[in-house]
């Protein structure tokens, strides 16, 4: 990859970053990352990653801009009100890229369209806001061998942890979604707009890392942190031989709309996935 | 009396035979389907919550289920 006059320039810092380098910057350039949600988490990941020059860039997102998501999710303006959230990101990663390509999905991530999407990604992040779908996303990304950042918030709180082939997934952690209504949403329970942009530029770093084989990513740890006391914190995480998508003796081998495989065991395999149970 | 580690904090258990799931509770868990608890850097399965019973030394980590990001 031959960088012109301008990509020498918009890229510099990187450039005389001594662990980046042109080098370092052109694996950036060839990346290709999936970030699932073009929400709270999503906007900060995407722009920064954005920036930075990332070649492509996927979002797939089934939802519109609402008023009450302009607190926090920085890619969306006020004029965007109503306008499909992935449609919005783009325009916004155009004006501020033109080197980045942008490939939209204006639909939910479900168990049938999972691995044909993330196929073709290098990494993806998980910017969502519900279970079922970071349970499927932990579990398309382990079978399909893929590398991915889990990212949750709640009220002044965050949590990360980076998943590549082999180490700690999600599940080893977390097991399975909690049962409905046992841990509140954003929207049940607020959130300070800026834990997201926190949470989503520690993904976005990790993205950047990962690309560019720069230090030691967010593996077998699980970073947490309180904004009221600004305590970070990393807790150590095995990787766990139950475990059920990665462990001795998986249960989970195909994947399956969570909710649905609970709640509707006899529609299973049906295809049309529970919108209503997925849906934000 | 034991001293135990909980979240990277110090906490003295005044009583004996504090199982993991009293814990849960005196540390004001709203729900303990809320947490997935690490002891001694190992994962509990929520079935032995009860019968795990925590001694001096021991480190216990509650991890918070956090669902929040797009909306
Ligand atoms: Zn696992």
């Amino acid at each position: 990859m031959d960088f012109t006059e301008d990509q020498i320039q918009r890229y510099s810092r990187h450039i005389i970053l001594q662990d980046v380098g042109v080098e370092g910057q052109e694996r950036i350039n060839k990346g290709k990352v999936l970030i699932v949600g073009a929400g709270g988490l999503g906007a900060p990941v995407a722009l920064y990653l954005a920036a930075a020059g990332v070649g492509t860039i996927g979002i797939i997102d089934g939802d519109v801009v609402d008023l009450s998501n302009l607190q926090r999710q920085v890619i969306h303006f006020t004029p965007d009100v109503n306008k499909a959230k992935v449609l919005s990101a783009k325009e916004k990663i155009n004006q501020l890229n033109p080197d980045v390509k942008v490939i939209t999905y204006y639909d939910l991530l479900t168990a049938s369209n999972a691995l044909d999407i993330i196929k073709d990604y290098d990494f993806v992040v998980d910017g969502t806001d519900n279970f079922p779908v970071k349970f499927l996303i932990n579990d398309a990304c382990v079978q399909a061998g893929k590398p991915f950042s889990h990212g949750g918030i709640l009220r002044f709180e965050g949590q990360t942890i980076t998943v590549l082939p082999g180490t700690a997934c999600y599940r080893c952690v977390f097991h399975a979604p909690p049962p409905p209504n046992a841990v509140p949403t954003c929207s049940q329970a607020g959130v300070l707009g800026a834990i997201a942009g926190m949470l989503g530029t520690i993904q976005a770093a990790e993205v950047l890392k990962y690309l560019t084989g720069v230090g030691d990513l967010l593996t077998n740890r699980l970073l947490t942190f309180n904004a009221k006391t600004m305590d970070f914190r990393t807790i150590k995480v095995k990787h766990n031989h139950r475990c059920a998508v990665c462990g001795d003796h998986p249960t989970i081998t195909e994947l399956v709309d969570y909710e649905q495989a609970t709640c509707e065991i006899k529609t299973h395999g049906e295809g049309v996935p529970h919108k209503a149970l997925i849906q934000k | 009396m034991s001293k135990i580690q909980v979240n990277g904090n110090e906490q003295i258990l005044e009583t004996d035979s504090v199982s993991v799931l009293e814990l849960i509770k005196l540390n004001k868990v709203l729900n303990a389907d809320m947490v997935s608890v690490q002891l001694n850097g190992e994962f509990v399965d929520r079935e032995v919550y009860s019968s795990t019973v925590l001694k001096d030394n021991d480190e216990i980590d509650f991890l918070y289920f956090m669902g929040g990001g797009a909306n």
